[in-house]
């Protein structure tokens, strides 16, 4: 799910290398439109499922209505915020990007208020192995985990496929290596830019539902810690390379989980972010360099 | 009527003016090229034709179209292709790849014949067809470079510097292959340092001076004019 959210700052600092800090909010965002169409079919905390709507059918609909909400967003975002400022100095479009997160962090909070938000239970939590298989063991491998694993793997590999092998794929490549010569090739280099950040709207508007269904709650402020531990998956795997995205994700993921089993949750924030600064000293391009 | 025509065109970076009222005709079927030294103003022009500079006054026109000022993509979906200083080769796509963003503007989805003529032109890039353009040598570069702004059908190409940074053998290898595309029907409008062999391969020439055009002629009479000799053709 990090891996998600990483995957859409590496593909806009990718192209034009600008740290989208908006980014991490907009998951947030994408988080309260799923919880409020699932609230819509009737599935609420308080009352279980007080509906007969298949679970799946609400799920699907908020994917769709989270997906494209958040990919409209971005695209606006980028419109509004970060267009005309792309020939000012970098430091410019970085600050209107710190705006745009304010922003959305208080459409948040004025929309569903400052405290924690409970999502419903929609996908059944029972591990496989032992609810299943009857298999006495330690390993736990929960139905939510596969499920997760189930929606993010699929995307990535789709979203590696379509930067290969599309046509606007290659063209967002180009664009990302030499603004200026794909324009001469016939590029329309705004256009790409904008379907770069719908693109990453996506991702972050998937990862939000995701979110969600996995850990049954949201809060306004969500998106601050999710997007700086994603932005450090990013950077991990080398910032603006999106296989680089993915296993930063995962890395960053394994650290945390292993650091909340053996030495306690208090460190996981700690650990996380001492991998950033290590990675940072020793290896400032990544762990693949950096290439889209 | 010229294919191309630029009428009294000014450019300016920021409060410099780097082109001042410069006029010229490229008509269809010609090479024509535009000589002069460093800092005269050649890539600004071929710049300002392609859309990445924006003339302050005066007018570029296609084919009796107006084209100033239009951005960069819709100039080459109308037809005008530049091979620009540098290569600028796509390193990180393969030749396959910067050849089909070459073609990016056009609507064709069979591009077959397209590659073809390319890979006729320059048998050594089908070679290296799955190779990431950052890998190739320079005279490959600069052969993919004029390759992917064929792959657009241009009606005419622009080309700034080929010869920059070649051995000799490579700069003849590719000014003889510069000449076959222009009697394949291919107009051209070349940038060149290198003004000796700029005139051997072009039919008129202009030399431009810090910014202004101080002569026009054929390529011809440019080649024995004395002052040209003296100043590009490094005679005494």
């Amino acid at each position: 799910m990090i891996a998600l959210i990483a995957l859409g700052y590496t593909l806009v600092y990718g192209i034009i290398e600008l740290i989208n800090f908006a980014h991490g909010d907009l998951f947030m965002l994408g988080t309260f439109v799923s919880l409020t169409v699932v609230g819509a079919f009737g599935f609420s905390t308080l009352f279980g499922a007080s509906t007969t709507t298949p679970a799946v059918l609400a799920i699907v609909v908020a994917l769709v209505a989270s997906v494209v909400f958040c990919g409209v967003l971005n695209v606006a975002i980028e419109r509004i915020a970060y267009r005309r400022l792309r020939h000012a100095p970098r430091l410019a479009p970085l600050i209107s990007a710190i705006g745009m997160s304010f922003i959305l962090v208080n459409i948040g909070q004025v929309w569903k208020g400052p405290s924690s938000q409970g999502f419903p239970t929609l996908i059944p939590d029972f591990d496989i192995l032992r609810d299943v298989f009857g298999m006495q063991t330690l390993v736990q491998l929960n139905f939510k985990e596969i499920f997760v694993v189930g929606i993010a793997v699929p995307l990535m590999i789709g979203l590696t496929l379509f930067i290969r092998r599309t046509k606007i794929g290659k063209a967002m490549r180009a664009v990302a290596q030499d603004r200026e010569m794909a324009g001469l090739v016939g590029i329309n280099v705004d256009q790409v830019i904008s379907f770069t950040f719908l693109l990453g709207g996506m991702l972050a508007g998937a990862a939000g539902l995701i979110y969600g269904l996995f850990n049954e709650n949201t809060v306004f402020n969500l998106g601050f810690s999710a997007g700086l531990k994603a932005f450090t998956a990013a950077v991990l795997g080398g910032i603006g390379n999106v296989t680089g995205a993915m296993l930063g994700g995962f890395v960053l993921g394994l650290i945390g989980a292993l650091t909340v089993q053996y030495v306690g949750a208090r460190w996981e924030q700690v650990l996380v972010f001492s991998v950033l600064v290590i990675i940072l000293v020793f290896r400032p391009l990544g762990l693949l360099g950096e290439e889209v | 009527m010229a294919l191309l025509e630029l009428h009294d065109v000014s450019t300016y970076y920021g409060s410099i003016q780097a082109l001042k009222g410069i006029s010229l005709t490229v008509d269809k079927g010609e090479i024509v090229t535009l000589i002069g030294s460093n800092g005269a103003g050649k890539s600004t022009t071929l710049r300002t034709i392609s859309g990445l500079l924006r003339p302050r006054s005066g007018t570029v026109t296609l084919e009796g179209k107006d084209i100033s000022g239009k951005p960069a993509h819709e100039i080459t979906a109308l037809g005008v292709a530049q091979s620009p200083e540098g290569r600028r080769i796509f390193g990180r796509l393969t030749v396959r790849e910067n050849l089909e963003m070459g073609a990016y503007g056009r609507t064709e989805t069979d591009l077959t014949a397209d590659f073809d003529r390319v890979f006729e032109l320059f048998p050594r890039l089908k070679e290296r067809v799955d190779q990431k353009g950052g890998t190739l040598s320079g005279g490959e570069q600069q052969m993919l470079a004029i390759g992917r702004a064929l792959m657009a059908k241009p009606r005419i190409l622009l080309l700034d510097e080929p010869s920059m940074g070649l051995a000799p053998i490579l700069v003849e290898l590719i000014f003889k292959i510069i000449r076959d595309i222009n009697t394949q029907g291919t107009t051209v409008l070349l940038v060149e340092q290198n003004a000796l062999v700029a005139l051997s391969v072009a039919h008129r020439g202009y030399v431009l001076q810090t910014g202004s055009i101080v002569l026009a002629d054929s390529a011809k009479a440019l080649a024995s004019n004395e002052m040209v000799r003296k100043a590009y053709l490094g005679e005494g």
